[in-house]
């Protein structure tokens, strides 16, 4: 598979990867989230590694999937960041331009039958208003913008528990304890996830990720310890 | 081939080797209606909280939208089915059938474990091919009782389960709301949330929620606890349809002179 | 929709190299494309249900692009390919107007929509979609094409997922097709057509799993274009 002379290599199934990545859209923000597990298959290979990246005053970028593809994309990103720095023109470059850039990134190497094995979440703040800005790209160039994003099992177990929370007016103070809630429950049922997680929220006054942090779980109900046993005499 | 009164019971094998021949060789076989499913049960207070949506697919067609899948066992025992609806739906009839039996046979009331233990051993028989994966949920003489049944005869007792292809969606729910001795409301708002959860968020579950609370004393069936997925709207104006136009037309009317006659053949004697 | 499957690419296969896990650059991501023409309307539908397997991980997206004040395209299938063919065709939308200095007529668009799909002939665009507008006298007409650029000018086409339910709907209440002549065939009002845009994709939403959310309805008329958002079942 590697290494023949005239085969390119290509990322066809990930390796190193990191499980969801979620995000809120708040009436002051944005809020993501993620935990900071990187498995290798099953194997738990590093369990504090960010997954979460501030990219700009106004943005944070999360990913899920291949490590080091992320790594790649990262890499391009400070660059384009710095570049943008140099122009000097006072013009920040807004959460919607990076999420278009990656969605350009994205689609091109999917074209290539090369593709960067990541979803990647963009939360942000529009400047001018503090208006929040939520959206998504993943590995075939695929890109939306919603109120909430999950991927990954976040897509399952995340995103319907952020539907239900969601108003249009929640702050971005509550907006983290959703989240919170929602890694929790995530560190409960998906298999590749940590307790260990990291929170980024974003609003006007800049983008901000927290250290890593554990969560508080609980695994104490009465049934849960009993098992079937205490209720009945079966022996299954 | 087997001859009809030579059968005993079990599933007739007559023409599976043929089967996996012409399926080799790139026939179709028929397309199974499933219950693409959200399904869940949940241990309160005094007893057992079952739940389920009412859609059944084949891939992306709705077969049905307001089917129940909240199958009868036993007075105090009812189980949820996701999977193959044929499957899931024999294997709980039967299941049914011979806990009736058996109570007709002791004169007490059947156990859920019993009918955790017939199921398994069924379903662990057939390897996985009878897809049925069951919420099974009663209450005996040992009190309220929850289990999950996998299709390949695996079991599990928990305070909350869920199944079919909602269940993460619905275990979402659970795993941020659930405590220990909730009440029956707590208990049935629960299961409603959980239900809704999957009837919102995956394609394979939608229309209605139906619960079945089932307590040491009584059963209750809530079919149509939440209606929230009717048909919205209607055009107002009705629909015209383009009609065939009659070129020539002949009316045969019926004879009216004929009688039909019925003779009775007399019996023959043989005269010697 | 034409029945392309999900197409797979197999390089590999034919030179007899090693048979690796590959990667499939397409996902199907539902959605219904619909539009009925009349003598001085037409009207344009899209669901806006995002799907991907089982899950619909967002429930507004935008499958329409307006072109003009008298032309939009309509497009089913998958979402990064649907974003990338509205680029190109606003970028040539563009380049046509600054190069003649007018604007891309109906007949123009349809055809252009064309060539571009069928520029990507051997690594397709997974998209499904219907050109809609007004031509030259004002009259409603509608293209739907295949994935790959193949054509047809009609007055009713529908595209994507929906397209089995609704398009003989539509072929009986619009063309009057199982009329043999034609008589009595109804004219439609703008208001009838929407009425019978609304119902289609509501009877659709019933029974398709992956048409519902909402429905965003453009009428286009000689004064421009409108919107009207529709609300369809979230289960």
């Amino acid at each position: 598979m590697f290494g023949g002379q005239d085969s390119k290599q290509h990322t066809v199934q990930p390796y190193v990867t990191g499980t969801s990545v979620i995000g809120l859209k708040c009436a002051d923000g944005v809020v993501l989230g993620a935990d900071t597990l990187v498995s290798y298959g099953s194997l738990a290979k590093n369990r504090k590694t960010s997954r979460l990246m501030t990219v700009s005053n106004h943005c944070s970028l999360g990913f899920s999937g291949e490590y080091s593809d992320f790594q790649e994309i990262k890499s391009t990103l400070e660059e384009l960041m710095i570049s943008e720095y140099c122009m000097a023109d006072n013009i920040p470059m807004q959460p919607r331009a990076i999420h278009q850039y990656l969605a350009r990134v994205m689609y091109e190497a999917r074209n290539k039958q090369d593709p960067l094995y990541n979803q990647l979440v963009i939360g942000g703040v529009l400047p001018a208003t503090g208006e929040g800005y939520l959206g998504l790209v993943d590995l075939l160039g695929t890109n939306y913008e919603s109120e909430m994003i999950a991927t990954g099992y976040g897509t399952y177990i995340a995103l319907p528990l952020l539907r239900k929370a969601y108003r249009p007016d929640i702050t971005v103070a509550e907006g983290r304890k959703v989240i919170e809630d929602c890694l929790r429950v995530l560190y409960y049922r998906d298999a590749r996830s940590i307790d260990t997680v990291q929170i980024s929220t974003v609003t006007k006054e800049g983008a901000e990720t927290t250290e890593p942090f554990k969560l508080e779980t609980s695994w104490d109900f009465k049934k849960f310890k009993a098992g079937s046993r205490l209720i009945d005499e079966s022996t299954w | 081939m087997e001859s009809m009164s030579e059968r005993s019971g079990g599933f007739s094998f007559d023409n599976v080797a043929r089967n996996h021949v012409l399926e080799e060789k790139g026939m179709k076989m028929p397309k199974a209606a499933k219950t693409g499913t959200t399904i869940v049960g949940v241990v309160y207070k005094d007893g057992v909280v079952l739940g389920a949506d009412t859609r059944a697919t084949s891939e992306t067609t709705v077969f049905e939208k307001y089917c129940e899948k909240i199958h009868y066992i036993a007075p105090n025992i009812y189980c949820c089915g996701a999977g193959t609806a044929a499957d899931t739906e024999h294997t709980t009839a039967m299941i049914a059938s011979k806990l009736e039996l058996h109570r007709l046979d002791t004169g007490r009331q059947s156990r859920v474990t019993t009918c955790l233990t017939m199921l398994k051993r069924h379903l662990f028989q057939y390897q996985g091919h009878v897809s049925a994966a069951l919420v099974l949920g009663g209450v005996d003489l040992h009190g309220p009782h929850l289990y999950t049944v996998y299709p390949h005869g695996s079991t599990d007792a928990l305070p909350f389960v869920t199944m079919g292809s909602g269940s993460l969606a619905a275990m979402a729910v659970f795993e941020s709301k659930y405590k220990d001795d909730m009440t029956l409301e707590e208990g049935k708002q629960i299961v409603y949330e959980a239900i809704s959860a999957g009837i919102y968020n995956d394609m394979g579950s939608g229309g209605n929620v139906n619960l079945c609370v089932i307590t040491k004393d009584k059963t209750e069936m809530l079919k149509g606890y939440a209606k929230e997925n009717m048909r919205p709207w209607r055009k107002s104006t009705p629909y015209t349809f383009p009609k065939t136009e009659v070129l020539t037309s002949k009316i045969d009317k019926p004879r009216t002179d004929i009688s039909v006659v019925v003779e009775s053949e007399k019996m023959e004697v043989s005269a010697s | 929709m034409m029945d392309f499957g999900t197409p797979v690419l197999e390089p590999g296969s034919a030179n007899g190299t090693k048979q690796v896990p590959q990667f499939n650059p397409y996902q199907d991501n539902g959605g219904t494309v619909a539009s009925i023409a009349g003598d001085d309307y037409v009207i344009v539908a899209a669901d806006t249900r995002f799907t991907l397997g089982y899950s619909i991980p967002t429930r507004k997206i935008s499958r329409v692009l307006k072109i003009n004040d008298k032309v939009m395209l309509g497009t089913a299938g998958m979402q990064a390919d649907t974003c990338a063919l509205h680029k190109v065709i606003s970028t040539r939308m563009r380049m046509y107007e600054h190069d003649n200095n007018k604007r891309m007529t109906f007949n123009a668009v349809s055809q252009m929509l064309s060539t571009v799909l069928y520029y990507k002939r051997f690594f397709p665009y997974y998209t499904f979609n219907i050109v809609a507008g007004l031509d030259d006298k004002g009259e409603g007409w509608v293209c739907g094409y295949d994935a790959i650029g193949s054509f047809e000018q009609r007055k009713i086409v529908c595209n994507g997922a929906g397209t089995k339910l609704m398009q003989p709907v539509f072929d009986n209440q619009v063309d009057w097709a199982q009329s043999w002549d034609g008589a009595g065939k109804p004219n439609l009002s703008l208001e009838q057509a929407t009425d019978l845009m609304k119902d289609a994709f509501t009877s659709a939403a019933e029974r398709e799993i992956t048409v519902g959310d909402t429905l965003q309805i453009y009428k286009i008329t000689k004064d421009g274009i409108q919107l009207e958002e529709f609300e369809l079942k979230k289960d």
